[in-house]
C-alpha cells in the first residue's frame, strides 16, 4: 500500500483528485503499479524518478490517453461533485481536457499545432468552447503571450520558428487560456538550456501561484522538484516507494533507493 | 464575339477514334490476337487479374488489348466490367494446402517433405537481353517433367511450425464472415480479412515499396519467407438448394506465408507470428510484399508501437489502390477554372490591399508564415 | 429538351447499376435526409469512369433516377464541358432518360463546381460530385479521429483555420469548399463550389444530395434546411462580387468566368451559367460584347 499525501495545506475541503491502485502493464511488465494519491486545488505535485520508472506513463493514465488495466481516477468537477472519470462520456472527458485540465507536453511538438500561428495556439481552446470574435480571440491571445513573456509581434508566427523554451511557453498560454484547475505537465524543462530552464520555470512558478493552479508535474530533475512542488511523489518500478512533503522528502530521504537519487544529485 | 472554347460531343468522339487508331498501331504489322496476349503475356494478365479482383484471362487478356498495355486501364477495365456482374455467394475457402504446385520454396528450411521445387521461375537467370527472342522459334523443351508432388506430402511449412507450438495459430478472426471492401465501405479499423482484400487488390508497385520500407527499418518485422507456392487450387462452392460443396474449376494461385519476430507477452510464450499474401496466377513478388504489409499492419494487433507508414492501416488502405490513386491524381486535368476564378479574386484583392497599405506608408503585411 | 433516346445500351440494367446497389445507395440517401449534413458511408462500386471524376454523383444519380426524369449535367457551370456532356452521355446510353441544358426543365441536375444561377424549385434534386466530403481532411487527416470530432460536435478547429487566414492575410483566404454548418448541427463541405454558391444552399427548395465515389460518402441537405457558412462575429461571411457585368447578357448578380482573350492582358468576363446567359439573352438582355 502507497502512503497516500493526505494535503490541508490549501485550507479548501475534499481532494480536487483522487488517484487509486491505478496500474498499467506492458506484456509482463508493470509500467504503473498500484499507483495512488489526493491532489487538492492549488497544490503542486511532483512525481520524480529515473527514466523508465513509469512516471510518464501514469501522467497518461490520469489524463485517460492510457487504458488502466486497473484503478480508478476522480475529480471533482466545476459544480462540486466528484466523478470517476471512467464513467464520463467522451464528449464530457474532452470537454474537461480542453477547458478545465491541462498538459504540457515534454516535445512541445505534441502539445502544439506547429503548422499553426502563436495566436491560433492560444485561441484554440476558446474557439473550442465557442467564442466567435476574432478581434476579442487575439486580444485574448495576445495577453497570455505577454504573460508567458513572448513578444506581441511573435503571434502571427507558427511555432517552428520558435526556440525550445518559447515553445514551452507557448505549450503553457495555450493550456492556461481556458483558466483550468489543474495542469499535468511532463518534463516540461528538459533538453533546455539550464538558463532557459531557470526563467521558465520563474514563469511556471509565478503563474501557479497566481492562478492557484494544480499541478502534477512529471520530472527527474530534483531541483525542478525543490523549486515548485508541495509535495513528492518518488517512482521507481511502476511503484511509488516513498511520498511526503518536498522539503522532508529531499533533506530527509527515507527509502534507500530515495536516498541515492538525492545524493546523486548533490555530487552531480 | 467570343466563342467559349469548350469540349463538345464531337471533340470526344474524336479523340475516341483518335485513340482506336493509336492503339492499332502500324496497320502492316500484324494485330495482336487475345490469345497471344493471354499466352504470351501471362505475368502481365496474371497481374490485371490480381488487381482487377476478377479471375478472368480473357477478360484480363482483351483489357490489356484495349488499354494499349497500360495496366492500370486495364485494371479499371475488369473493375468496372466486375462491378455489374451479379454476386451468387462466396466460394469455401480454397485449401492451398492442397495445392498442384508448379513452384514451392521455403527459405527457413533446407528440406522438408515435398522438396523445393523451382518450377517457372527469373530467379537465377541472368539478365541479359535474349536477342534470340528477336527471331522467332521455339524454346528448347523443358526437361521432362517429373509429376509435381504429390499435394498430401507437400504440407505447408507454417504448418509444420505451427504443430510445435513455434508460430501463433492462425488469428481468432479466420472463419468469422468475410467483409468485402466492394460492398461496404471500410469502417477503421479494419478487420484482417478486409485489409487483405485490399492489398490484394492494391497496386504491385505501392505494396512493394510498403513491404520494402519495412525492411529498411520503417517498422521492422523480421521476416523470414516460411514457404512460397504457386499452382492450381480447385474452388469450390455451396449452392444453397444442394447444401453440399461442388467444384467450380481451378485457379492458378501464389501463396507467400512470412514467418515474423518473435512475440510473447505475459500470457502468451514467446512465439513467430505471421504475414500472409494470396494472389491470382503467378505473382510472387506481389504476395511477397504483402505478407510484408500484412505483417506491418498486425503491430498494433500485437502489442508493437505503431508509427511508420506500412503499420497504419489507415495510411495503407486510403493509399493502396491504383485506380484510386490514378482517378484522384488525374482529375486535376480536369476543368477547375470556377475555383481558380475565386482564387484570382482573392489574390488580386490581397495584392490591391498590399499596394495600398505601401503607398500608405504603413508598415508591410507580414508575409504568410509557410 | 432531348428526348429520350430510343435505343439504350443493351446489356446494362437501367442506368448501369443493379437494383440491388440502387436499394443500397437509396438507404444511404434516406439516412443522409434524415440526418442533415451527415457523411453517411456507402459501398460506393466501381465504376466505367474514374475516380474523381463524378463517380460519387452518378451513383447517386442512377439510384434516384426514373424513367420520367429529365437529366441536366453541368460542370463550372456550363452544360457543354467535357465531363459534363460524357456523364450525360453516359446516362443518355444506359438510361435512356431525356436530356436538357435548362435548368427549369430538368428533375435531376448533376452538378460539378456550381449551383445553377436559376433559383431550384421542389420539384427538383441537386446532386453535387464530391472530391473529399471530410471538412476536417486538412486539418486533421485520421477518419477515426474526424468522426469523433464530428460525433461531439468539436468544431474549434474549423474557425482556427479561419482564424489564421485573417491573421496571415486580413480576411477569411477560402474562396471555394467555404465550410458550412447544417440545421445547426454538422458541419459539412459543400464541395469545391465558390463560397458564391454558398448562399443558394440555405433554406433551399430543392434536395441537395451530395455523392463521393472514391471516399465511399454520401450526405445530403433536405429543402428549406438551414445552412449557414461558419465565420466570426466581426469578420462576417462575404461572397464574392464582381466589379463589372457579364459581357454577353449583362448579368451583375451572377459567377463569372474570367476569358483570356489575347497574349497582351485583353479579359472578358461572362456568365459561368452557361444556360442563364442564353436564357437571358434570348429574353432580350445584352452586354457589352454581345453581336
Amino acid at each position: 500500500m502507497t502512503g497516500e499525501i493526505t494535503g490541508e495545506m490549501t485550507g479548501v475541503s475534499g481532494p480536487l483528485l483522487d488517484v487509486r491502485g491505478l496500474t498499467k502493464r506492458y506484456g509482463p511488465r508493470r509500467a504503473c503499479d498500484g499507483v495512488g494519491f489526493t491532489l487538492h486545488p492549488g497544490e503542486v505535485l511532483a512525481v520524480v524518478g529515473e527514466s523508465g520508472s513509469g512516471k510518464s506513463t501514469l501522467l497518461g493514465l490520469i489524463a485517460g490517453e492510457i487504458a488502466a488495466d486497473a484503478g480508478t481516477v476522480s475529480y471533482r468537477m466545476r459544480d462540486g461533485v466528484t466523478r470517476e472519470l471512467a464513467a464520463l462520456g467522451a464528449a464530457e472527458r474532452r470537454a474537461l481536457m480542453r477547458t478545465d485540465w491541462g498538459f504540457v507536453r515534454q516535445d512541445a511538438t505534441q502539445g502544439l499545432r506547429m503548422a499553426v500561428s502563436a495566436g491560433g495556439n492560444v485561441g484554440e481552446r476558446l474557439m473550442g468552447v465557442g467564442a466567435r470574435h476574432y478581434g476579442r480571440i487575439r486580444a485574448e491571445a495576445l495577453d497570455w503571450l505577454a504573460r508567458v513573456e513572448i513578444d506581441a509581434d511573435r503571434v502571427d508566427d507558427p511555432p517552428t520558428r520558435f526556440s525550445g523554451g518559447m515553445r514551452q511557453r507557448l505549450q503553457i498560454a495555450r493550456n492556461l487560456v481556458t483558466a483550468p484547475r489543474l495542469v499535468l505537465m511532463d518534463e516540461p524543462t528538459s533538453g533546455l538550456d539550464v538558463s532557459v530552464q531557470a526563467r521558465l520555470l520563474d514563469t511556471i512558478r509565478g503563474l501557479v501561484a497566481e492562478l492557484g493552479l494544480a499541478v502534477i508535474i512529471v520530472t527527474h530533475d530534483l531541483a525542478v522538484a525543490r523549486l515548485l512542488s508541495h509535495r513528492v511523489l518518488v517512482m521507481r518500478g511502476g511503484r511509488v516507494i516513498e511520498t511526503g512533503l518536498t522539503d522532508q522528502v529531499l533533506d530527509d530521504p527515507q527509502a534507500a533507493y530515495t536516498q541515492l537519487l538525492v545524493a546523486s544529485v548533490l555530487t552531480a | 464575339m467570343y466563342v467559349a472554347v469548350k469540349g463538345g460531343e464531337a471533340a470526344i468522339d474524336n479523340a475516341h477514334r483518335l485513340l482506336a487508331e493509336r492503339r492499332r498501331g502500324d496497320p502492316a504489322v500484324p494485330e495482336l490476337t487475345v490469345a497471344q496476349i493471354r499466352e504470351q503475356m501471362s505475368l502481365l494478365v496474371d497481374r490485371v487479374m490480381a488487381e482487377g479482383s476478377l479471375y478472368d484471362p480473357d477478360l484480363a487478356a482483351l483489357a490489356l488489348k484495349q488499354a494499349r498495355g497500360d495496366v492500370v486501364e486495364a485494371v479499371f477495365l475488369v473493375r468496372a466490367y466486375r462491378t455489374t456482374l451479379p454476386r451468387f455467394g462466396a466460394s469455401v475457402p480454397v485449401e492451398t494446402g492442397a495445392m498442384a504446385v508448379d513452384r514451392r520454396v521455403s527459405a527457413t528450411f533446407k528440406d522438408m517433405p515435398g522438396g523445393q521445387v523451382l518450377g517457372p521461375t527469373f530467379d537465377y537467370t541472368h539478365r541479359l537481353i535474349d536477342f534470340a527472342l528477336a527471331a522467332a522459334g521455339e524454346p528448347e523443351p523443358a526437361a521432362e517433367a517429373e509429376p509435381g508432388p504429390d499435394a498430401a506430402l507437400c504440407p505447408r511449412v507454417t504448418d509444420i511450425l505451427g504443430q510445435a507450438g513455434l508460430l501463433e495459430a492462425s488469428p481468432p478472426e479466420a472463419g468469422a464472415p468475410v467483409g468485402d471492401l466492394t460492398r461496404e465501405a471500410v469502417d477503421f479499423p479494419a478487420d484482417r480479412a478486409v485489409r487483405l482484400q485490399a492489398l490484394a487488390r492494391g497496386d504491385e508497385g505501392f505494396v512493394l515499396a510498403l513491404g520494402y520500407s519495412t525492411q529498411r527499418g520503417y517498422g521492422r518485422t523480421h521476416p523470414f519467407v516460411g514457404e512460397i507456392r504457386c499452382g492450381t487450387v480447385a474452388v469450390e462452392f455451396v449452392p444453397e438448394e444442394l447444401g453440399f460443396s461442388v467444384p467450380l474449376g481451378d485457379v492458378p494461385l501464389t501463396e507467400c506465408q512470412m514467418v515474423n519476430q518473435f512475440h510473447g507477452s505475459g500470457d502468451v510464450p514467446p512465439q513467430f507470428t505471421r504475414g500472409y499474401g494470396l494472389v491470382f496466377g503467378q505473382g510472387e513478388r506481389k504476395a511477397m510484399a504483402m505478407a510484408l504489409v500484412d505483417r506491418s499492419l498486425r503491430a498494433s494487433e500485437l502489442g508493437e508501437a505503431v508509427g511508420a507508414p506500412a503499420q497504419d492501416q489507415e495510411f495503407v488502405l486510403a493509399h493502396c489502390d491504383s485506380l484510386q490513386a490514378t482517378g484522384f491524381v488525374e482529375h486535376l486535368k480536369l476543368p477547375h477554372y470556377v475555383d481558380f476564378q475565386a482564387e484570382l479574386e482573392l489574390v488580386r484583392r490581397l495584392r490591391a490591399e498590399h499596394a495600398a497599405a505601401r503607398a500608405q506608408g504603413d508598415a508591410p503585411i507580414r508575409e504568410a508564415a509557410e | 429538351m432531348s428526348a429520350a433516346s430510343a435505343l439504350p445500351e443493351t446489356g446494362y440494367n437501367f442506368a448501369y447499376l443493379d437494383e440491388g446497389t440502387k436499394r443500397m445507395i437509396r438507404r444511404a440517401i434516406l439516412k443522409a435526409v434524415a440526418v442533415p449534413g451527415y457523411q453517411v458511408p456507402f459501398a460506393a462500386r466501381e465504376m466505367p469512369m474514374p475516380y474523381g471524376w463524378g463517380t460519387g454523383g452518378v451513383q447517386v444519380t442512377a439510384a434516384i433516377l426514373g424513367a420520367s426524369d429529365v437529366l441536366k449535367v453541368i460542370d463550372q457551370g456550363a452544360d457543354d464541358t467535357t465531363n459534363a456532356v460524357s456523364i450525360r452521355r453516359f446516362f443518355g446510353r444506359t438510361a435512356g432518360v431525356a436530356t436538357t441544358t435548362r435548368t427549369c426543365e430538368a428533375s435531376v441536375i448533376q452538378t460539378r463546381h456550381r449551383i445553377p444561377e436559376t433559383p431550384l424549385t421542389e420539384d427538383q434534386i441537386l446532386v453535387y460530385q464530391v472530391p473529399i466530403p471530410e471538412p476536417l481532411r486538412f486539418l486533421e487527416p485520421r477518419e477515426t479521429e474526424t468522426r469523433q470530432l464530428h460525433a461531439l460536435g468539436e468544431y474549434g478547429l474549423m474557425h482556427v483555420k479561419l482564424y489564421e487566414d485573417i491573421a496571415r492575410h486580413g480576411h477569411i483566404a477560402t474562396t471555394y469548399a467555404y465550410p458550412v454548418e447544417v440545421a445547426g448541427r454538422y458541419v459539412m463541405d459543400p464541395s469545391p463550389t465558390p463560397k458564391f454558391d454558398n448562399p443558394k444552399m440555405d433554406d433551399c427548395p430543392a434536395l441537395q444530395l451530395f455523392g463521393a465515389g472514391r471516399e465511399k460518402r454520401i450526405y445530403a441537405v433536405p429543402p428549406y434546411t438551414r445552412v449557414r457558412s461558419l465565420d466570426f462575429e466581426d469578420h462576417p461571411f462575404r461572397v464574392q462580387s464582381f466589379d463589372r457585368p457579364c459581357a454577353l447578357c449583362g448579368a451583375a448578380d451572377v459567377y463569372l468566368d474570367e476569358v483570356v482573350l489575347d497574349d497582351a492582358g485583353g479579359r472578358m468576363f461572362v456568365c459561368s451559367d452557361t444556360d442563364h446567359c442564353e436564357a437571358r439573352r434570348a429574353a432580350g438582355h445584352a452586354g457589352e460584347q454581345a453581336a
